[in-house]
């Protein structure tokens, strides 16, 4: 039973750590808690849902569906940047809401075409091999060799290349940065196209796991990745993936429930102690595990 | 007594045009069900009284201290389970349990801001934002004593019919809102928890330096939070006599920050503006589609253009909370700080050598002739 647990923790905290990577990227960056970074993988499944799929009567092959879905996640995260979330970037509280209202119009306009249908895809590979004893869908394997090249390629870009380091210059200190010759607002837009483009690519991947049953998704998987995020301290890319690997392996615990501490009904109680570690992280440490405080952050 | 009153009213309120449309508007309320005998509408109206103390009490926390709040439905929720627990489990009289109710939830706004004292920023909104959804899986798993998905039934009503209802829950939120204006009135001679409010919001450290003990206000402001919320829980949960774990929904939490921020933060109207705006247009547009649908039938067949955007406008409205979507990104890429604050900007000037409001179109101050502008 352990390996199992071990096995879907790292598999499970694979898939939400490249969800939750965007997230605390443009919140490292930006500044910005992006509250429709998960409407936007939901955006991504539905797309490739309705375009592989008859439901619309287009039928394309995976491929350029794939491009398609990530390309429109990625324009609609620059549309929402440009035209509303910059001109309001001031009001903290303004942005929040723009954000969250952007994520209640995408599911609407999900569910003005699907209805309340579930993003049903088929897996990109078929089959399942076994690993440590524990049976494992080769989807998965394909998921978390994705997670692991989009994430060491991110790593790369961040420390090797010019607009990389730019980036993190923009993210440690915009004023210096901008005096040094950095442009900010280029600096950010590449931002959310990395970050939309993680999120878009996230959705298509969880799509053929039947996560996405309905458009109202995005809702429980905002709540994940803000989870995540938290425990890992916002804006460290290190501390995404522990963090995702963390509550995997909280929830896992909970349904595994291998002491049988809970008996009937545990699976209701993964929210809850989901939370409870967040606040136990927060408590010990006030930045998350990874995160830094700016100097008006802290207290 | 009665003639100082008159001149306040003649002297303070006449001359400044958003005092006297907020008069109006409460006298508007308190009339409201001799002009619409609607059940529906009258119910609608309950809710939207019910949500504008909620939105208030997060205003109060989140605009005035600063403490960004995104789980405020955990005072909601637990101030109305505590009330339907102990009035329809153990049959305790209603007055009793809506008084623990609300005293519970006071306790659990203390207790939430133990963790939350070392949290700042979008630190605290998130670790707030688990707290509801840790209650509402304790509401699912212990579905034996609190009805899990089936809600909990069996409360006592507030009152028998449907305009009592409305009148009691006018004056809580009258009263309630009177008095949490009060405590956030930074020029107040007679509590100081207004400018202290303030004074954490703007700058913590500085408050601290002035020998403000900060800790102790934090917590009061929790605590004031938590009443006004578990009082708007309370009387939520005896309007229908029923409730589900929806009161602890993330959806409760995001829309008083939804009213708050479209009515203006920081502002103790804000709220209000907000709850009554836009519930009863979320519950309006369900009726729109009848209304277009009449407007359609009258447009002779000849104009082809005005029949489409008709069907366009129609298709629209079967999504309200998409048009409720769009009306939110409008306003607040066109009025950031909010619609009212706006409005009040646009009717109210304040005099730039007294800080006196006066009406926009005047060309001095009232008090001191200052020249305005």
């Amino acid at each position: 039973m352990l390996a199992a647990i071990l096995v879907k923790t790292v598999v499970y905290g694979s898939v939400y750590a490249l969800a939750a990577i965007g997230f605390s990227l443009i919140f490292g960056v930006a500044r910005v808690i992006n509250l429709a970074q998960a409407a936007f993988s939901v955006l991504a499944a539905y797309i490739l849902y309705g375009l592989v799929s008859p439901v619309i009567g287009v039928q394309l092959a995976l491929a350029p569906a794939l491009i398609i879905s990530v390309g429109g996640a990625i324009l609609l995260g620059i549309f929402m940047y440009k035209f509303c979330v910059d001109p309001v970037r001031e009001h903290h509280g303004a942005v929040l809401l723009i954000t969250v209202a952007f994520a209640m119009l995408i599911e609407q306009g999900l569910s003005m075409r699907f209805w309340s249908d579930p993003a049903s895809v088929d897996s990109f590979v078929q089959g399942s091999s076994t690993i440590f004893g524990v049976g494992v869908l080769n989807h998965y394997l394909l998921i978390l060799g994705v997670t692991v090249a989009l994430v060491t390629a991110l790593q790369l870009f961040l420390s090797k290349t010019r607009m990389g380091i730019a980036v993190r210059a923009v993210a440690n200190d915009t004023e210096v940065a901008s005096l040094m010759g950095i442009s900010p607002a280029k600096v950010l837009m590449i931002t959310i196209v990395i970050a939309a483009a993680l999120a878009g690519v996230s959705g298509v991947l969880i799509a053929p796991l039947g996560y996405f049953s309905s458009p109202h998704k995005w809702g429980s998987l905002l709540m994940l990745l803000m989870v995540i995020v938290v425990i890992g301290g916002l804006g460290s890319i290190k501390g995404s993936i522990i963090g995702a690997l963390i509550v995997a392996f909280v929830e896992e615990l909970c349904i595994y429930d291998p002491l049988k501490l809970f008996g009937y009904g545990a699976a209701y109680l993964l929210n809850g102690f989901v939370m409870l570690a967040m606040v136990i992280v927060l408590v010990v440490r006030p930045a998350g595990l990874f995160g830094t405080l700016f100097e008006e952050e802290k207290l | 007594m009665l003639k100082r009153l008159l001149k306040n009213f003649r002297y303070g309120v006449l001359p400044v045009p958003g005092r006297v449309i907020a008069i109006v508007f409460f006298i508007f309320l308190f009339i409201f069900p001799l002009i619409i005998q609607d059940t529906y509408y009258i119910d609608m109206m309950i809710t939207a009284t019910i949500l504008a103390i909620f939105a208030v009490s997060w205003d109060l926390l989140a605009g005035y201290t600063g403490q960004f709040n995104f789980g405020h439905a955990v005072f909601f929720g637990v101030g109305a389970y505590t009330t339907g627990m102990l009035n329809s489990l153990l049959g305790w009289p209603m007055p009793a349990t809506m008084i623990i109710g609300i005293l519970a939830a006071v306790a659990v706004g203390i207790l939430t801001c133990f963790p939350a004292l070392r949290l700042r920023g979008p630190y605290l909104s998130l670790l707030t934002l688990a707290f509801p959804l840790m209650l509402a899986s304790l509401v699912m798993y212990f579905a034996h004593y609190t009805g899990g998905h089936q809600g909990l039934g069996g409360l006592t009503v507030m009152a028998e019919t449907l305009v009592e209802k409305y009148y009691i829950c006018l004056i809580v939120m009258t009263a309630s809102v009177l008095i949490m204006w009060k405590l956030t009135d930074a020029g107040s001679r007679y509590v100081r928890t207004g400018l202290v409010f303030h004074a954490i919001r703007e700058d913590e450290i500085a408050a601290r330096a002035l020998g403000i003990n900060t800790i102790r206000y934090k917590l009061l402001a929790f605590a004031i939070g938590g009443f006004f919320a578990g009082l708007a829980g309370v009387l939520y949960a005896h309007k229908h006599a029923y409730i589900t774990v929806a009161v602890f929904g993330i959806s409760l939490s995001f829309q008083a920050m939804i009213f708050v921020l479209f009515g203006g933060i920081v502002t103790i109207y804000g709220g209000i503006i907000g709850a009554y705006v836009l519930y009863p247009l979320v519950a309006f547009s369900y009726d729109v589609q009848s209304i277009i649908e009449s407007i359609r039938s009258a447009i002779p067949p000849s104009m082809v253009p005005l029949l489409h955007i008709m069907s366009f406008l129609e298709r629209f409205a079967i999504y309200p909370t998409a048009a409720l979507a769009i009306v939110i990104i409008l306003i607040l890429l066109f009025m950031p700080e909010g619609i009212g604050v706006w409005l009040r900007h646009k009717i109210e000037r304040e005099c730039p050598r007294c800080k006196l409001h006066n009406v926009a179109w005047r060309k001095e101050c009232r008090a001191c002739s200052a020249p305005l502008r």
